[in-house]
């Protein structure tokens, strides 16, 4: 548990690990509750209210997010930017990336908002539910061809992933090949039906397809079926210590200690509840005293969006998620997103790219400079930091961003117009420069 | 696991010029003018302008000419180290280049070369026979699988090394496992370092992310490197940094902003990533400078209609055309590969895209010219397995296909068709080439590079022949 301070700008980092980082003002409100009292909040944060205008499309329009292109990432990102219960929504991200299903395998936006819709009321609840329903989902009987695998006529792709990426991990001895191939037969019996015009649909179990004869999984022999196999995957010695590491993981850029592991898988053991879990790992030192993280794609732009009250008024944030590495309902593989290299050359120039279109369309004119505007580099300066509600910037990146902004109005010279658009110009540059800064990459 | 980003500080490890290098004083004038404009991009010279005459340019500053663009760096005294990195590796002859391109999913290899000469073949595969046309010349047990006659056609011309069974020992059927063995060249979970970053970290420079250059818009693990940069871009031509509201003199300083924000030290390993990437975007920028201000690509031959792996590769023969400072480049192939069920309707399209794309591709190096310095090597994680599911698709299997294609390939097979009489206990076809020798074979015979440096165990591995 963490003894030390807990300030603004603790209650900033638990914010972004836990949420999207705050509203304008949020970090402050939290900070006085303390640490208990924060953590508290977020894990218990009652009936969700969105906060702000609602999300409109290009034209105006209200979204249709489980039909026209690129509306299901948008109506995501707006929930991201709104909500009043952030950890509820960044634990939907979180099982989207841990269960992670393409909708480029699915096809049908439609179930990948249901399973949505799954994640989110499972997400502080029971990991034992969540898989239990994951498994019969349509979406992922759909992408890990749950219903093709039939008695007779075995098909291995859910019965593998669900071992090494769901519940037990590759390359921990906890698995053999021929389990996963009894695991298969466990799991038979799922149909669906298709129409042409409705696609897939009518998801049910039909113990006509379903293989009910003898299988030895991990050593145990049993007549087993689709309940069972995921209850011996949760049995598993080994399943607790994947649960709290690969959990630990997207709020701790580094292994917990043994210690602080061992006593998390303990409260996990048995019950299988999230919560308290979650609820452990947002106290620990580790979180607070440890190294920083580099924010996930789109959190850094639901974070940006968030810290300035943006509501979402155009679609191009689906391209701009690929861009930025990290489109909503299309995770790269089962895997899901690769957290350890959210930054490459390409992804950093997408996130300037979301950058870019957040500032755009409230960008100063510099043939109309707004009243009162400074001319003085550092003073432009403040003004565009403070156009993100003042991120705290370190000493470096103060001095980098001054040092744009010196010589940028130096070029100005004696010319007159010059000297009147170069302070407006700058201020539109530096709120780029602020927010790709190393220290608003990260938290 | 981290990628490490934050070895050291690439532009400090840049080393200093021998005294005799530097530029003299009568080349101080042009230098001086070049000068005022360091840091801001690299200064552009309209197409045709002559060399300046006994100013020495010639050994150090021209970088690159590309679609009717010319561009200078003048690489000594003050000027950004990285500009001297591209000016260095543009005045050394151009060097050979390494083209990875990867089925992404486990590609069904007796689909890709189908074994229509073994009489177990049409058992184990009563739906997914392939009924191919065009005989494999070098095993007359395998046809082509009609989607890869590009690659049969280039086959024909002896420019294809192929590998019928390429895996390792005691294969792991996980994606994930099995990808990561080949992307970092050894069978070890916990190395986080690629093959060719490890490469680039003995071989390369700290100052040019071109020469590990990822073309699928994120990084690809292969290239993952300690030290040195590398790069992922979408296309050479799209890799611009502007902004409404910001334009001018102003721009100028906003793109050297992004230098300096990349500059920042910090003992935070994320901090340091974030940096160090903002860096390199910086670098790449005025690497690719040549191709912003293009409408687009020209390339000297027809490219099929595609996708986004075809303008990939059409982007690359027009940077290795420019003569770029690239080393290593990886791709995913068009479709995926990991065909659990309908496996005809998924496979077929996707390996007509990418045999064709592939095909014009080095129809492409050849009318630049430049196809003697480009080698491509197609492989995937694994195969699948012989016998088909009930799903009209296949499951995960152990040895796979793989190709390596060029110029100076050497045709002909490594490693012999095993048959599918002879399968492993889980009914997966058995590898006959290990992969790890075929990298060390390319370290040493293509980039003349000491594999022992790169691959762990490098001297257990008999390396085949694959170069001419």
């Amino acid at each position: 548990m963490y003894r030390g301070s807990f300030g603004e700008a603790q209650a900033e980092r638990l914010l972004w690990r836990a949420g999207f980082g705050p509203r304008r003002g949020e970090a402050q409100a939290l900070a006085g509750l303390g640490l208990q009292g924060a953590v508290h909040k977020l894990v218990y944060p009652g009936a969700e209210r969105l906060i702000g205008r609602p999300p409109r499309d290009d034209k105006g329009h209200p979204l249709a997010p489980a039909d026209a292109w690129g509306h299901d990432h948008c109506w995501w990102l707006d929930r991201m930017v709104r909500t009043s219960r952030p950890l509820v929504e960044r634990m939907t991200l979180v099982w989207h990336d841990w269960f992670a299903t393409s909708n480029a395998g699915v096809g049908s936006q439609q179930l990948m908002l249901k399973q949505n819709q799954l994640f989110r009321s499972h997400a502080l609840g029971s990991f034992k539910t969540l898989l239990l329903d994951v498994t019969k989902d349509p979406a992922m009987l759909l992408w890990l061809n749950g219903t093709d695998n039939q008695k007779g006529l075995p098909n291995e792709n859910y019965a593998r992933e669900m071992m090494e990426l769901f519940t037990l991990g590759a390359d921990r001895g906890a698995y053999t090949e021929q389990d996963v191939r009894e695991q298969a037969r466990s799991l038979t019996g799922w149909q669906n039906k298709w129409k042409a015009g409705l696609g897939d649909y009518d998801f049910h179990f039909d113990r006509r397809y379903h293989d009910g004869g003898m299988k030895t999984v991990f050593r145990h022999s049993g007549t087993f079926d689709w309940r069972d196999a995921c209850l011996l995957c949760l049995q598993h010695p080994k399943h607790a210590s994947f649960f709290v590491q690969k959990l630990w993981s997207y709020f701790v850029p580094v292994p917990a200690d043994r210690g602080t592991e061992s006593a998390l898988e303990a409260m996990y053991r048995g019950s299988y509840d999230v919560r308290p879990v979650v609820e452990a790992i947002l106290k620990h030192p580790a979180l607070y005293d440890g190294p920083r993280m580099v924010k996930p794609p789109i959190v850094f732009t639901a974070g940006l969006l968030r810290r300035i009250g943006e509501s979402i008024h155009t679609t191009d944030w689906a391209w701009i998620g690929d861009l930025s590495g990290q489109r909503l309902f299309y995770p790269p593989n089962v895997a899901g997103w690769d957290d350890t290299r959210w930054l490459d050359t390409a992804s950093f120039r997408g996130r300037w790219v979301a950058v870019q279109r957040i500032v755009r369309d409230i960008r100063l004119d510099p043939s109309h400079p707004p009243k009162g505007q400074p001319s003085g580099a550092e003073a432009v300066l403040d003004k565009a930091i403070a156009f993100w509600h003042h991120p705290a910037l370190s000493a470096p990146t103060r001095s980098a961003l001054a040092s744009v902004a010196h010589a940028a109005l130096a070029d100005a010279g004696a010319t007159k117009w010059k000297q009147q658009q170069y302070p407006v110009l700058l201020e539109n540059a530096l709120r780029l420069l602020v927010a790709v800064s190393p220290d608003v990459q990260t938290s | 696991m981290s990628r490490r980003l934050d070895g050291g500080d690439p532009v400090a490890e840049v080393p200093a010029l021998p005294a005799q290098e530097r530029i003299s004083c009568d080349e101080c004038t042009r230098a001086s003018l070049l000068r005022a404009t360091a840091g801001r991009g690299l200064p552009e010279i309209e197409p045709g302008m002559p060399v300046p005459a006994g100013t020495g340019l010639t050994r150090r500053s021209f970088v690159a000419r590309s679609l009717g663009l010319a561009l200078a760096v003048y690489g000594v005294g003050k000027l950004q180290l990285f500009e001297e990195g591209i000016a260095n590796a543009a005045t050394q002859a151009p060097g050979r280049i390494l083209v990875t391109v990867f089925l992404q999913g486990g590609a069904d290899s007796i689909s890709l070369l189908a074994p229509t000469g073994d009489p177990l073949y049409r058992k184990l595969r009563p739906s997914l026979y392939v009924a191919g046309q065009t005989p494999f010349a070098a095993d007359n047990r395998l046809t082509w699988n009609p989607a890869l006659s590009p690659l049969a056609q280039l086959d024909a011309e002896g420019k294809v090394v192929t590998f019928p069974a390429i895996g390792y020992d005691h294969p792991d059927q996980s994606h994930f496992t099995s990808r990561h063995f080949w992307e970092v060249g050894a069978t070890d979970t916990r190395l986080l370092t690629g093959w060719l970053g490890r490469y680039l970290d003995a071989a390369g420079t700290a100052d040019n992310p071109l020469q590990g250059l990822s073309l699928t818009g994120s990084l690809q693990p292969s290239l993952a490197t300690a030290k040195v940069p590398v790069a992922a871009i979408d296309g050479p031509d799209q890799y611009d940094f502007w902004s409404p509201g910001v334009w001018g003199e102003v721009e100028q300083r906003m793109l050297d902003g992004l230098g300096a924000l990349g500059r920042i030290r910090s003992r935070d390993a994320a901090f340091a990533t974030a940096a160090d990437v903002t860096l390199q975007a910086d670098r790449l920028r005025r690497q690719l400078l040549p191709f912003a201000s293009s409408n687009g690509i020209t390339s000297p031959v027809a490219y099929p209609k595609g996708d986004s792996f075809t303008t990939s590769l059409q982007g690359l023969a027009a940077m290795i055309g420019a003569n770029l400072p690239l080393t290593c480049v990886a791709l995913e192939a068009s479709g995926q590969y990991d065909t659990h069920a309908s496996q005809v309707s998924e496979l077929t399209p996707a390996l007509t895209t990418t045999a064709s794309s592939l095909l014009a591709f080095q129809r492409d190096l050849e009318a630049r010219r430049v196809d003697d310095r480009v080698l491509t090597l197609v492989w995937s994680e694994f195969g699948r397995r012989a016998q088909e599911n009930g799903s009209g698709g296949t499951d995960h299997g152990a040895a796979g296909t793989a190709f390596l294609f060029g110029k100076h390939a050497a045709g002909g097979l490594v490693g012999e068709f095993p048959g599918l009489a002879k399968l492993d206990p889980q009914g997966n076809l058995v590898a006959t080439s290990d992969f790890r020798a075929v990298y060390c074979a390319l370290l040493e015979q293509w980039l003349g590079f000491d594999a022992a440096r790169v691959i762990p165990n490098a001297s257990k591995f008999q390396r085949p022949t694959l170069i001419r």
